[in-house]
């Protein structure tokens, strides 16, 4: 199991079209990639339960990934979520 | 002829008959299956079918509106196959025996109100979206083609609200003009038709009766206007309009990318005023060549306590990267006078124009100022930093800001903390005092900028808040336009830059004017970058200059 924090510094938060962006890009990996705030979290495939947790630019999100190929999804996520969120 | 008055969200006029969307109604049929997986493989068929739909209009989108449109679609295609929704869906059908539209019916309900209830305004509004994929669905499932246009001609199109897979279904070239009952300024509708140039107007209740359909109808995007059977003169009117906008905007247009140069080689940069990261896009745009002032209130009007350095140092490293390398110009804290916070705790003041403000503040509060001067050092690693000092009246308020400075950078230089060497240090030319102390002020600092609305206040003596004084507030005053002179000549001679930040840079009947006293720079709200420049390209300062000046030195001599 692999794990990052991250806070958003994408203005808007997590909202339709960044939460479109994670999906797709989740998508691309075999592990299952889970998304917390505070004590909610969600799976990452699932777009309107991540629009849902109303993430806003400033919130720390942990992000877990956990399956086969998770040695290179995390680092992957992580540059992701830098660049897009 | 009828007026009715809605909420402009996309400017242009349009004219044309009027025309209502007619929607495909499907009335919803409630009933109980036996055979549920047969039931089961009839949403799946009509999901599918719903998502290659969705993958269409995307590219027709992507084709007519660009990559941000698509990306609507692409969401709204995620939205159709997302595994809550469909496991909702699958265990109405499977367990609760419900048909398919009673299912997606009910599902979506559950979904749409989880959006509605969020905080977030933006959030709210997707509820909007995922009925929109519902309905899709259902329309497949009952065999119902979409709602259209049936007209022959081009119309005004009038609608309760449109769903944005609506309006990326219209046929564009049948529509002159968008009226709706409800929706916002931040509606799928008003973006697509600001995208795609169609003139609209939301927000017109119930004004519409049906009995007016077909009838002649004149839309002002601009100012909200709609006018059922117009008389000749408002016609003219706004068809005169119509062609003086689409003239306008058509030139200003071609002006992108294009430099701002006078017909005889003069050149002058003009930049942008922002008060938020949001703003960046807008200055990008409309072609800014820098940003000449960022107002860093809002970091501090936004909230309840002082902005920690941290999330300074994020506002200001996401406009630097954003500007790609062109000047940003941040200013620091400009809090007093007419922009007033609670937690900053300041003493009540009679005058507070003239009172505890500003640069002011900062070099009484240290500490306070030192977190913005790290957040700023900080972020000059990510892009072409100035920061400016406002308010200053004495060379001594300079010399300590630049202290403060030093000391911040030899911190993060022990900190090991990246920054970048070549931030350029101005400030604000915003009083007489700075503006008669400019020649010794210039030697301190890489550029200066005139403030001209604090400029105008201070010099006549007229409160900037006193709507009563009219005609005495007077920014083309001669006594401010000379003390601009007198900064622009002192900056010059000692070898440093001089700008106008104020609302004054936009005020094209003194461009010619500032192109002749030597200003450098102009910073302006970004709208105004592209008449401004136009404005500059129109201007021979071999003709202009001697005659303003003339006139600017005779006042001299006869006062």
């Amino acid at each position: 199991m692999k794990q990052f924090e991250y806070t958003i510094q994408e203005a808007v938060g997590i909202h339709a079209r960044p939460a479109g962006l994670l999906v797709k890009e989740c998508k691309k990996y075999k592990s299952t990639i889970t998304i917390a705030k505070g004590d909610r979290s969600v799976n990452a495939l699932k777009l309107m339960a991540l629009m849902g947790m109303g993430v806003k630019c400033g919130d720390t999100v942990t992000v877990t990934v956990e399956g086969e190929d998770e040695d290179t999804a995390a680092p992957a996520l992580e540059a992701f979520f830098k660049e897009h969120l | 002829m009828i007026t009715i008055q809605g909420k402009g969200v996309s400017a242009g006029v349009g004219v044309g008959p009027l025309y209502f969307y007619h929607r495909a109604k499907t009335t919803i049929k409630r009933y109980h299956v036996e055979d549920v997986d047969a039931e089961w493989h009839r949403f799946k068929g009509a999901q599918t079918a719903a998502i290659e739909q969705l993958g269409e209009l995307a590219d027709k989108a992507r084709a007519e509106a660009g990559d941000e449109a698509a990306m609507l679609f692409e969401t709204h295609q995620m939205m159709a196959e997302d595994l809550d929704y469909e496991e909702a869906i699958e265990q109405q059908i499977k367990e609760e025996k419900n048909n398919a539209e009673a299912a997606v019916t009910d599902v979506a309900a559950q979904f749409a109100e989880m959006f509605a209830s969020m905080e977030d305004s933006y959030m709210q509004a997707r509820a909007a979206d995922v009925k929109d994929v519902s309905n899709r669905i259902l329309g497949i499932l009952a065999g119902v083609a979409a709602g259209g246009i049936a007209s022959e001609v081009p119309v005004i199109l009038a609608a309760d609200d449109l769903a944005p897979s609506e309006t990326v279904q219209l046929d564009k070239s049948k529509i002159l003009g968008f009226i709706t009952a409800g929706g916002s300024g931040s509606s799928h509708t008003a973006i697509l038709a600001r995208t795609m140039g169609i003139p609209a107007i939301v927000g017109v209740g119930n004004a519409l009766k049906p009995e007016y359909e077909g009838r002649p109808v004149i839309i002002d995007g601009g100012t909200g206007n709609v006018v059922i059977d117009p008389d000749d003169m408002t016609r003219d009117r706004l068809l005169k309009k119509r062609e003086e906008e689409l003239r306008l905007q058509r030139l200003l247009e071609s002006l992108k990318g294009q430099p701002n140069i006078t017909k005889d080689g003069k050149s002058i940069r003009i930049y942008c005023n922002i008060g938020s990261p949001e703003d960046v896009h807008a200055v990008q745009v409309n072609d800014g060549g820098g940003i000449g002032l960022f107002r860093s209130e809002f970091l501090y009007l936004n909230g309840e306590d002082y902005p920690t350095e941290e999330q300074q140092f994020e506002a200001y490293k996401q406009v630097l990267s954003d500007m790609e390398g062109k000047e940003v110009i941040i200013r620091t804290c400009d809090i007093g006078a007419d922009k007033q916070i609670g937690y900053f705790n300041l003493p009540k003041e009679e005058n507070p124009a003239m009172g505890m403000r500003a640069l002011r503040i900062s070099l009484t509060r240290p500490d306070f100022f030192k977190t913005q001067l790290r957040a700023l050092y900080r972020a000059s690693a990510y892009g072409k930093l100035g920061i400016m000092f406002p308010m200053v009246t004495s060379v001594w308020e300079v010399r300590e800001a630049k202290k403060i400075c030093e000391n911040v950078k030899n911190e993060l230089k022990a900190e090991g903390i990246p920054y970048s060497e070549n931030v350029q240090i101005g400030i604000m030319i915003e009083t007489p005092a700075a503006a008669i102390m400019s020649d010794r002020l210039a030697k301190e600092v890489d550029f200066f900028s005139c403030g001209t609305n604090d400029l105008t206040q201070y010099t006549l003596a007229c409160d900037r808040q006193n709507n009563d004084l009219g005609r005495f507030y007077d920014p083309h005053h001669p006594a401010v336009l000379r003390l601009l002179k007198l900064v622009a000549d002192n900056a010059h001679k000692n070898g440093i830059w001089v700008g106008i930040c104020g609302e004054l840079g936009a005020d094209l009947t003194l461009t010619e004017t500032f192109l002749a006293i030597g200003i450098d720079e102009l910073s302006v709200s970004p709208r105004a970058v592209l008449p401004l420049r136009n404005a500059v390209r129109m201007t021979d300062t071999r003709e202009s200059s001697p005659r303003i000046l003339e006139a600017l030195g005779s006042e001299y001599h006869h006062t």
